[in-house]
């Protein structure tokens, strides 16, 4: 028992760090090169004005919905899945 | 029509809501097209959707304590989103939104990755471990994870400094609304808003505050999304604008090259007689300023919105009301998502509004136009009537300059129809939207006040023999006094100095959010430690916030850290504090432990 619960534990926690990784790279990393990215261009914008206009906040909502789902199957795998 | 229960039947019962109100759009339509007045039409769009608010709220009653607190933790993964959608949505993101990027472009945007960014960090550190545990409120899980009345006691105590800072500009929205569309003083409108808040929430709670906020989103996010669709489609400039503005933001570039960019001294402003809070156009919509100062203040204020989202207890306690923990981290997804819709639209809103006045090609463009001209266009008559716009003609040419256009922030999204020439049908939508908005977060908070007050002071700590009755009368008298103290505070248009929606982050950053975390995520995090992390988090962010703020003492922010974002003090305090405290007392003992274990595990009974 113990052992289940700590392996589950210990793959949630990588889980959130790779998570937070990720969160990171979007949400700081990209804006502390604002003004050399602005150079380049996507879809016609400049693009650290397109990233905080909607390119790290689409980043963000598939980001959540990727990680749940990463979550429920680390949880199905070690037998704490919930039936909806 | 319906069978079967209440739950099964929400996408028909929402599917038939939303036709309904477009009809009812179409209506207002065909009221414009045959004469009825502008003020008729905006009168009618508040008048009905509060009334319909009112109504689900009433039909959403209940006596039993699961329902009122945490609706009966029944409430299904996407429309939680969409109810949280709307708690999260205030009166600052709707109105303001698209004003502040129109005046701030890209510094201002700071704001939208912060307020998404934040909910990575709900959905990874708190949501589904808060459900498991089953609390009924946020202090009611520092309370039970670190144990005692006094530490239950500073977290509420943050709860309500975050919260009530946050209410006040709430009510003070929904007043500024009613006040203009209804005709009435400001003062009466504040009140309006407050019965029309309360009438959502007083008799059911959290359960009448999550179906009627659904029913608020799908206002809010038509009223939004509409104009901007239209305006698109009007111009030319693309059917979806969300991804095809990119040349629009090019032109724009040009047009401030053209016009050039001033940045009107304050004395000129002044000896103009330009009204207060009015501004011109005066930064870049794109550009990017050189330089890791600069670069240091964006990445600071998104860290301070996105930590503070994560620490705010009327977005984490919609999260009580899924059926499970999957459903909860889920919800998060589903949230961010419903946000995304609105947040990923303003830029697009900012850029549409600029460039229909910017634009000499374009027939609704002012700037490089006579003033005279200028000054005979309806809606500019208008909002300069109502002291919310300005022609300053500092050149003395007769010729509107770009420096020379004034107006505020909050009024843009409220105006953009107007200034793109749209029927007066969507204005009404909009002030319904905004309304929503307002009046959807205002509920939250007060619920998120009173039910703290109630449940963790009242039941816990004052009386816990009370029963399940007097409770919910305790929690609906405290909810009525909240929300009365708060309106009496915005009708006093306090609000320059109870500062901005801001604060509200940076407090509940500063309070919360490392003793929240670690309660999870540290075992050995102990109630002394939690306690001083509080405590201390707290009073160093307010110190500073008292050092810093303008209205106070007023001193040149350290490293730029200003008053927006004070968290950035109060959080790395409350850390060490939490730390070294936990770390010089003994460990929490094996019940404790055991009851953190049993938090990280999803499924089974909940731990309360």
């Amino acid at each position: 028992m113990a052992n289940k619960a700590e392996a589950h534990w210990n793959k949630t926690r990588s889980l959130m760090f790779l998570t937070l990784a990720i969160w990171f790279f979007f949400s700081i990393v990209i804006f502390m090169f604002g003004s050399s990215l602005n150079n380049a261009s996507f879809l016609g914008y400049p693009l650290a004005y397109y990233m905080c206009a909607q390119g790290s906040l689409g980043a963000f909502v598939i980001l959540i919905f990727w990680s749940s789902g990463r979550q429920n199957k680390i949880d199905e795998e070690h037998g704490y899945g919930e039936d909806d | 029509m319906f069978k079967g229960n209440f739950i099964d039947n929400l996408p028909k019962i929402y599917g038939t809501y939303t036709g309904g109100f477009l009809v009812f759009c179409l209506l207002m339509a065909l009221l414009e097209a045959n004469g009825v007045s502008a003020k008729t039409i905006g009168i009618l769009f508040l008048v009905f959707t509060i009334a319909i608010y009112a109504l689900i709220g009433i039909l959403s009653r209940t006596m039993q304590a699961d329902a009122y607190y945490v609706a009966g933790r029944q409430v299904p993964t996407v429309f939680n989103g969409m109810a949280t959608a709307a708690d999260w949505m205030s009166g600052a993101s709707f109105v303001a939104m698209a004003g502040g990027i129109f005046y701030g472009g890209y510094t201002y945007m700071a704001f939208l990755v912060g307020w998404t960014g934040g909910y990575v960090l709900v959905s990874s550190l708190l949501a589904p471990y808060l459900r498991k545990f089953g609390c009924y409120t946020v202090p009611d899980f520092i309370g039970t994870r670190y144990g005692g009345n006094f530490v239950r006691a500073c977290a509420v105590l943050v709860l309500v400094l975050a919260s009530f800072t946050y209410v006040t500009a709430q009510i003070n929205a929904t007043g500024t609304i009613a006040s203009r569309f209804l005709g009435i003083p400001f003062e009466l409108g504040v009140w309006v808003g407050l019965i029309s808040i309360l009438l959502c929430s007083m008799l059911g709670g959290m359960r009448a505050v999550t179906w009627t906020q659904v029913a608020q989103y799908i206002v809010l996010i038509i009223a939004y999304l509409l104009p901007i669709f239209w305006l698109s489609n009007k111009f030319g400039f693309g059917f979806f604008p969300q991804f095809m503005l990119g040349d629009e933001v090019a032109r724009l570039g040009e047009l401030e090259q053209q016009y050039g960019l001033v940045k009107n001294s304050a004395a000129a402003v002044k000896s103009a007689g330009v009204p207060g809070g009015l501004k011109s156009i005066s930064v870049s919509h794109s550009g990017v300023a050189e330089g890791g100062m600069a670069a240091w203040k964006f990445i600071s204020l998104a860290i301070c919105m996105m930590v503070g989202t994560a620490s705010l207890p009327h977005i984490l306690m919609r999260y009580f009301t899924t059926p499970s923990v999957k459903s909860a981290r889920r919800s998060v997804a589903w949230s961010l998502f419903f946000i995304f819709l609105l947040y990923f639209s303003a830029p697009a809103l900012a850029t549409l509004a600029k460039i229909s006045i910017l634009d000499p090609n374009l027939a609704t463009g002012i700037i490089g136009k006579s003033i005279a001209d200028v000054q005979s266009i309806g809606w500019v008559k208008e909002w300069i009537a109502v002291k919310q716009a300005y022609i300053a003609d500092f050149n003395g040419d007769g010729i509107l300059q770009l420096n020379e256009w004034f107006m505020r922030g909050d009024v843009i999204v409220l105006a953009t129809p107007e200034m793109g020439g749209l029927p007066y049908v969507i204005s009404g939508l909009v002030a319904a939207g905004g309304m929503a908005a307002a009046m959807s977060t205002a509920d939250g908070l007060i619920l998120a006040i009173s039910n703290a007050l109630s449940h963790d002071v009242y039941y816990k700590i004052v009386d816990p023999k009370a029963d399940v009755a007097k409770r919910l009368i305790v929690a609906r008298i405290l909810l009525v006094v909240t929300g009365a103290f708060g309106a009496y505070i915005a009708s006093m248009r306090l609000t320059g100095i109870l500062g901005s929606v801001a604060w509200a982050f940076d407090f509940a950053m500063s309070g919360l959010f490392f003793p929240l975390v670690l309660g999870v995520w540290w075992k050995r995090a102990t109630r002394q430690g939690a306690i001083a992390g509080m405590l201390l988090g707290l009073g160093a962010g307010t110190a500073y916030l008292i050092y810093v703020a303008p209205a106070f003492m007023g001193q040149p922010p350290i490293l730029g850290i200003d008053h927006l974002r004070f968290g950035l003090i109060g959080a790395p305090v409350c850390l060490i504090s939490m730390v070294v405290v936990s770390l010089m007392t003994p460990e929490p003992d094996a019940k404790t432990q055991a009851m953190v274990d049993e938090v990280r595990i999803p499924s089974g009974r909940t731990v309360l």
